[in-house]
């Protein structure tokens, strides 16, 4: 501890220009045995700035969450264990300090953001309690200093009303709002570094452009070095200074951002960039004539949750007087962030979930809901689920998830496995994919699998809910043209459910934005893309990452928001 | 798949020490009756014979001058018997119970699961004392009385799994697809169900056994089986004189029950293929 805090000082102030808060030279993490490959990181190196931003940027797999965890001395050792190079961090090399000594350093001279907000926290804690116990473990202040750091540390963050925040459990808080206490949390000591673990993934999108803003800011005013692992080349753009790019555990790329980002010298990169949604807007189909495939008037959805026999539950408008149709042959967005009612209209229109008011009409026929709504539907609205590893079950050959469908409706089998075979090849598979296991596929193979499954049925409206939100960015651009290949051959007509604006700008005709439970701005997609009417439509827009591409002036760190 | 299975039950030292032990078991309550010229009621020799005292009576003989040996043999078919079909008596009201209040829901569930603690409310000794005596002591009424006992947390253990998976986004396009409720509860939530339910069974196998030996220690067995139970119960008053009528049917129970218990394990360790990375 002691020799810490001397090394600190004869670091610190004089040298800090020139002298890097972080080096990772030559870098190896080995794998178990039985893993993928034998190094999950090989002989990466790289130099961290005070007061930069060094991105490190990989799709799922790439090794690069193994780096922070490194650097944090979180590995599973001895399952995972370094073999190769050094982190030097304040003049020692971290891989090299007793448990104990990482222990002084982390809080106190390197602090950590996680992924996901809802987790990190402890829910039985109070949020004034967890952050107090950063100064019970490394310093010994009063209580009432300790609260007032605390408060100055929650105001920083540009939390509301620090003063009841400090005392509520954190269930009473956003996502958001979670993950501005964690940012709080990690720079209480103030650290030199901060190393920020995808802390925005599964944050909205407006929510993100705050958080990313919020980081940028503090580390201005306060000198952090920040070590940012994404897998967002948006987020990339916003935030980094400097980028290094991993693909299957090797450094391919490394260099300022503004060149990497502008002039990408390697072809993963290349591809990467490549692969982001390009906010291109369909142009929408001019069919007035075609026939409705789907109408959907006035529907309306309440939860009721909580609440016995003696008291109120909550009353929650998923879906409010929502109205839309579709043509055959169109595709239609419906957008919105989490909780705004979006994927319950989904459900509502397979019939995997009843309504309360309003109606659906498929072909001109109504769908009441409850029992008779497969009846009506024969099997002829399908659906593309979010989770590909739930979606498919772990028990079942690929084969019989895609044939069972159609032989349940009376198909026989051997037609249905002609047809599943057939479907295979469409989306891309090999027939010998017929007789495996989901669990030998990767998450676009297996989304791949759940489309072939919905096609089995013939449908005529396909409802894909938020399909391709849990792919790597470069899957997910098949994905979407796979959809856009067997709509275009099928002529389907489908409602595509999505939190991303620039995905349903690509694929759709037409978009429905909702919020709360409403849909707020509803037209053809170079409408709501274009000249957005509603404010939050804007907010939207607004807070989409921008890859800021061939800007010649270098004014290249321009916040988005 | 099934060899993975296998190398993780046996990965489990004691699974497979366990397993061992049942096959013998079984072996000996299958083959043994056969070469066993007379019953286990019979008095063949003197009262009171120690253990390796004479020839061929190498358990000894109890205070009627029954053979231990023979005793033992018949004592594992029964006790076996009854704890094998109980469990799969038992595991059919449970499992149906609790994939039907699971699986539906909302009103079906309250029902179910309050009829299910109804039993649970209930000390299973007591009642299984109770039926056991209502009914008459036999073989019969004490498979009813154990599995009438022990179905209820296998229902709520069914229940729990079916809630989580009856969310699961495959159980929904396989409604979508059109499928029929029994075949989705039967081809798609059950077979993700088995691994904790074969778990819970080999472990439901022990109690039961334990049951039924406690309940004819009691003097509630069946009076036509001999059974471990009734051996011990027999014995106890003459504990001090002759150990080896207690000690011998006793063992036997400890054995069995531990051998299912480790068992259980290791199926426990076999099929949680996420145990795969640890260790």
């Amino acid at each position: 501890m002691q020799n810490i805090s001397m090394n600190t000082a004869s670091v610190d102030p004089a040298a800090a220009t020139t002298q890097p808060v972080l080096q990772v030279q030559g870098l190896s993490i080995r794998l178990p045995q039985g893993g993928d490959r034998e190094l999950a990181v090989s002989n990466v190196s790289f130099d961290l700035q005070p007061g930069k931003t060094l991105c490190v940027v990989g799709e799922s797999g790439s090794g690069k969450s193994m780096i922070a965890n490194a650097v944090m001395g979180l590995l599973p050792r001895p399952h995972v264990e370094p073999v190769a190079g050094k982190i030097q961090f304040g003049g020692q090399d971290l891989l090299q300090l007793s448990e104990e000594q990482l222990r002084a350093l982390r809080g106190q001279r390197i602090g950590m953001i996680f992924q996901e907000p809802m987790t990190a926290l402890n829910p039985v804690m109070r949020i004034g309690d967890q952050l107090a116990e950063v100064f019970d473990a490394h310093l010994s202040l009063r209580s009432a200093e300790k609260r007032k750091r605390i408060i100055a540390a929650l105001t920083d963050v540009g939390l509301p009303e620090p003063e009841l925040i400090i005392n509520s459990y954190p269930f009473r808080l956003s996502g958001g709002q979670r993950q501005r206490v964690m940012i709080a949390c990690a720079l209480l000591l103030e650290p030199q570094l901060l190393i920020a673990d995808e802390p925005t993934t599964a944050l909205d999108v407006t929510t993100q452009a705050q958080i990313l803003q919020l980081i940028r800011e503090l580390q201005q005013r306060k000198g952090t070095a920040v070590l940012f692992i994404t897998h967002d080349f948006g987020v990339v753009s916003e935030i980094a200074d400097h980028v290094v790019v991993m693909q299957m555990g090797q450094c391919v790329e490394e260099g300022p951002a503004s060149e990497v980002l502008i002039h990408p010298q390697h072809a993963y990169t290349r591809k990467l960039l490549a692969a982001i949604p390009s906010g291109e807007v369909r142009a929408a189909k001019d069919d007035a004539d075609s026939p409705f495939v789907l109408q959907v008037q006035a529907l309306d959805k309440v939860y009721n949750t909580g609440g016995g026999l003696f008291s109120k539950g909550r009353r929650v408008h998923a879906a409010n007087q929502i109205n839309f149709d579709v043509r055959r042959g169109e595709t239609l967005g419906i957008v919105g962030e989490s909780g705004s009612g979006k994927s319950t209209v989904g459900k509502c229109l397979v019939g995997l979930q009843g309504f309360d008011g309003g109606r659906i009409l498929f072909n001109g026929k109504a769908l009441d809901p409850g029992s008779n709504f497969q009846a009506v539907a024969k099997s002829r609205i399908q659906m593309v689920f979010q989770d590909p590893y739930a979606s498919l079950n772990p028990r079942h050959r690929i084969g019989a998830a895609i044939a069972s469908g159609p032989i349940a409706q009376g198909v026989s089998p051997a037609k249905a496995k002609a047809r599943a075979l057939e479907l295979l090849k469409l989306v891309g598979l090999k027939e010998e994919a017929y007789d495996r296991f989901p669990h030998e596929f990767s998450g676009g193979q297996r989304q791949r699998i759940g489309i072939a499954r919905a096609l089995a049925l013939e449908p005529e409206l396909l409802v894909a809910d938020e399909p391709v939100s849990a792919l790597d960015v470069s899957v997910q651009a098949q994905v979407l043209k796979l959809f856009e290949q067997v709509r275009d051959e099928l002529g389907l007509s489908m409602v595509f459910i999505t939190h991303d604006l620039r995905v349903a700008g690509e694929l759709c005709d037409h978009i429905a934005v909702m919020q709360r439970g409403q849909i707020v701005e509803y037209g053809t997609s170079s409408q709501v893309l274009q000249s957005p009417q509603h404010e939050y439509t804007r907010r939207l827009i607004d807070a989409i990452p921008k890859l800021v591409t061939q800007s010649p002036t270098g004014g290249f760190l321009e916040p988005a928001v | 798949m099934k060899n993975a299975f296998w190398r993780r039950f046996c990965r489990n030292k004691g699974a497979v020490a366990g397993l061992i032990v049942l096959v013998v078991v079984a072996l000996v309550a299958l083959i043994a009756p056969f070469f066993l010229e007379y019953s286990p009621w019979d008095m063949v020799d003197a009262p009171f014979l120690p253990p390796l005292s004479e020839d061929g009576r190498w358990l000894g003989t109890d205070t009627m001058g029954r053979d231990i040996w023979v005793g033992l043999v018949n004592g594992a078919r029964v006790s076996l018997l009854i704890g094998l079909v109980s469990t799969v008596v038992s595991l059919l009201i449970g499992v149906s119970l609790g994939a039907v209040a699971g699986y539906f829901g909302g009103w079906m569930d309250a029902v179910l699961m309050r009829f299910t603690e109804l039993f649970q409310s209930v000390p299973s000794f007591a009642l299984a004392i109770v039926l056991v005596a209502i009914f008459e002591p036999s073989v019969t009424s004490i498979v009813t009385a154990i599995a009438v006992v022990s179905w209820p947390p296998v229902a709520r253990l069914v229940r729990g799994e079916f809630l989580s998976l009856r969310q699961r986004d495959f159980v929904s396009a396989a409604l979508l697809a059109g499928q029929s409720t029994p075949r989705v509860i039967l081809t798609q939530i059950l077979p993700n169900a088995v691994s904790p339910i074969v778990v819970m069974a080999s472990l439901m196998v022990a109690s039961a056994i334990l049951l039924e030996s406690s309940l004819s220690f009691l003097g509630l067995g069946d009076p036509n089986q001999m059974s471990w139970g009734y051996m011990v119960g027999t014995a106890r008053t003459v504990m001090r004189q002759a150990w080896w009528m207690a000690v011998f049917p006793g063992l036997s129970i400890v054995l069995t029950v531990l051998a299912l218990n480790l068992v259980g394990e290791g199926l426990n360790d076999g099929l949680n293929a996420r145990a795969d990375g640890k260790r």
